[in-house]
């Protein structure tokens, strides 16, 4: 980096939009994120995910959102229906498909929205083409993808495979560990994917079921303040003009001439979105409170994880204390942008780096290992699939066996 | 510390860009020179002498100061012309993004998608990009870079542009004004404009009123 991107008091430049003070409908102040956050009294509630969703998005100012009600991954969805019948969004209506939703998203926010919807498991899939082109229309929708498993036979039990799919579409992608996690995320998404140099979609992740379904304590802020309107003149693109890429598309340039120049704009169209991707760094890191959270990352034995796995291996490095085995932590908050610099230097100096996850291919060892020097040192694992819980102790029984350390056998 | 530096090409088949590179935008009262965060009173003379130094340095204004959608648009469009007769600068706008080839007229107008074309023929070499919506600047920028010798220079009214040569951000009447005042102040110390004798073309709703020379 040119310059270092730091915490600066946790806060990101303060909206200066017009609406910034007055009240709307619902006779909520529009406030600066900072000011949520950081100034307003938070108050302590017992809610599931699903719960912490619609309270998120009763205080983000949506204008649209968009729902198809599959399987019952998370209640999200109808819970937001039930806010727009108390007022609190502008839009709200029922998608014929994952795939017209995402579409329906998109006409929303070209028409100057700011747009939340949810998916999970195959939905994410089927309104996959949807996403890359969200991006490269600079929209800054945000989806809340409770992740489930992908295929057949289907699973409707928390499986981040389908966070996979989403790593390269040009959107940003976070994962949210708790129901707090995803209530911030929520929120702070919106600001983030919004800033004129970024301005691009979001996927807030949490893993469905343990985070959807189950109950935690999370903090909220007085219902009666919600974030600043999305500002359509903050917008690095024009708004809808049909005959102006990217909505001009399949008629004539660039798409359908073979030349030099069209493949150069569409590189540069392309590398733009990365550039976007790039630049909400400076934005994310104040927001929350860095890309990561680390612990005892001095330590020889390190876990890095994401999502629930980090809760698992909280618990795992409490039973290793026990035994004398100290492991250091370190919590992935955004997977995109990927927090290169970061894992480099706290796992400098690690000998043994664990990578607990919710899926079967270990995408997230993969990352990790193509960015830090000596890699041999990433084990992949434990990982589980499919539904399966991935208790503290598989994850104490592979680094011990790793390690060549005496363990007990689990019996399943 | 990123040590990409962002100068003029042309600099290969397809540039990276400077984001990719590490390289991060000024906060709000900074500039960028080159990749380099300075204090953007560091930037006015530096614009100014690339300005002045150059033989054909040239303003692309974009829809965002062509078309007077507000007040405050309006007069950020009567500082540019004056900016431009200080120096003097050509004026080729950029008043659509509306893909043209094979058919760019490149002697009258820019387009994000080629931008190239309209350097090349008319040997731009210096440029003001202002009022282009950040995504189209940043889509040109890195073909100028990519192409040409051309040094740019973005006076962007939002984050600024890591792609430029030169970026102000949150670029107002003060800040166009403010770089006039730079260029002024050069002149008068004796630094006199290298650009080429040319005479400024007029555009009416038609099309061109008035021809170059």
């Amino acid at each position: 980096m040119n310059k270092t991107v730091d915490l600066k008091n946790k806060r990101i430049i303060a909206s200066t939009h017009e609406k910034l003070g007055q009240k709307n409908r619902m006779n909520q102040t529009y406030t600066d994120v900072n000011d949520i956050f950081y100034k307003a009294e938070q108050t302590a509630s017992f809610l599931t995910g699903s719960e912490v969703i619609r309270e998120a998005i009763k205080r983000a100012s949506v204008g649209t959102s968009v729902a198809y009600p599959i399987t019952p991954q998370s209640e999200a969805a109808a819970l937001i229906g039930e806010i727009y019948a108390e007022g609190y969004l502008d839009e709200y209506f029922r998608g014929e498909s994952e795939f017209a939703v995402m579409g329906q998203c998109a006409g929303a926010a070209f028409g100057g929205h700011r747009v939340f919807t949810t998916t999970a498991g195959p939905g994410t899939l089927r309104a996959m083409e949807n996403f890359p082109m969200w991006a490269g229309a600079r929209l800054p929708i945000q989806v809340c993808v409770t992740c489930r498993g992908v295929n057949s036979p289907l699973s409707i039990q928390p499986d981040t495979l389908e966070m996979y799919y989403l790593l390269e579409t040009g959107m940003l992608v976070w994962h949210a560990e708790t129901a707090q996690d995803l209530f911030d995320f929520i929120l702070k998404g919106f600001i983030v994917a919004e800033q004129p140099d970024v301005h691009v979609p979001i996927a807030v992740c949490c893993d469905g079921f343990f985070v959807t379904h189950t109950k935690d304590t999370v903090e909220l802020p007085p219902l009666d303040l919600t974030l600043t309107p999305y500002d359509p003149y903050r917008n690095p693109q024009p708004v809808m003009d049909m005959e102006t890429s990217p909505f001009r598309m399949m008629r004539d340039p660039f798409v359908m001439k073979s030349n030099y120049i069209s493949y150069a704009t569409h590189a540069s169209w392309q590398q733009e979105i990365r550039s976007a991707v790039e630049r909400s760094r400076k934005h994310t890191i104040p927001l929350l409170d860095g890309l990561i959270d680390e612990q005892n990352t001095d330590r020889e034995i390190l876990i890095v994880a994401s999502g629930t796995a980090v809760s698992q291996s909280r618990e795992a490095i409490r039973l290793l204390e026990e035994d004398g085995v100290k492991v250091g932590l370190v919590k992935i908050k955004t997977i995109r942008p990927f927090p290169t610099e970061e894992i480099k230097r706290v796992t400098k100096n690690a000998k043994h780096i664990f990578v607990p996850e919710f899926n079967v291919t270990g995408w997230l060892a993969r990352e990790i290992k193509s960015i830090i020097p000596d890699n041999e040192r990433v084990y992949e694992g434990p990982h589980v699939c499919g539904g399966m819980t991935l208790p503290c102790e598989v994850i104490v029984e592979q680094i011990k066996i790793h390690l060549g350390m005496e363990t007990e056998k689990l019996r399943m | 510390m990123s040590q990409y530096k962002v100068l003029p090409g042309p600099e290969a088949f397809l540039p990276p860009a400077a984001a990719s590179m590490g390289n991060v935008l000024p906060d709000p009262g900074e500039a960028h020179i080159e990749g380099e965060i300075v204090p953007v009173d560091e930037a006015y003379e530096v614009a100014a002498r690339k300005i002045l130094g150059a033989k054909v340095p040239t303003i692309f204004p974009g829809p965002l100061v062509l078309w007077k959608w507000n007040d405050h648009v309006a007069e950020k469009a009567t500082a540019l012309r004056e900016l431009a007769n200080e120096v003097p600068m050509r004026l080729i706008p950029m008043a659509d993004y509306r893909p043209k080839y094979p058919k760019i007229e490149a002697e009258f107008e820019i387009n994000p998608n080629h931008p190239n074309l309209t350097i090349w023929h008319n040997k731009i070499d210096v440029c003001i990009f202002i009022g282009v919506h950040c995504h189209m600047a940043n889509l040109s920028l890195k073909i100028i870079r990519g192409g040409t010798n051309c040094y740019t220079i973005a006076m962007c009214a939002m984050a600024g542009h890591e792609d430029a040569c030169l970026s102000f951000r949150d670029a107002d009447l003060a800040m166009i004004t403010k770089l006039r005042e730079a260029i002024k102040k050069l002149k008068s110390e004796g630094v006199e404009s290298q650009a080429i004798p040319f005479q400024q073309f007029k555009m009416g709703r038609t099309g061109i009123i008035e021809q170059p020379a």
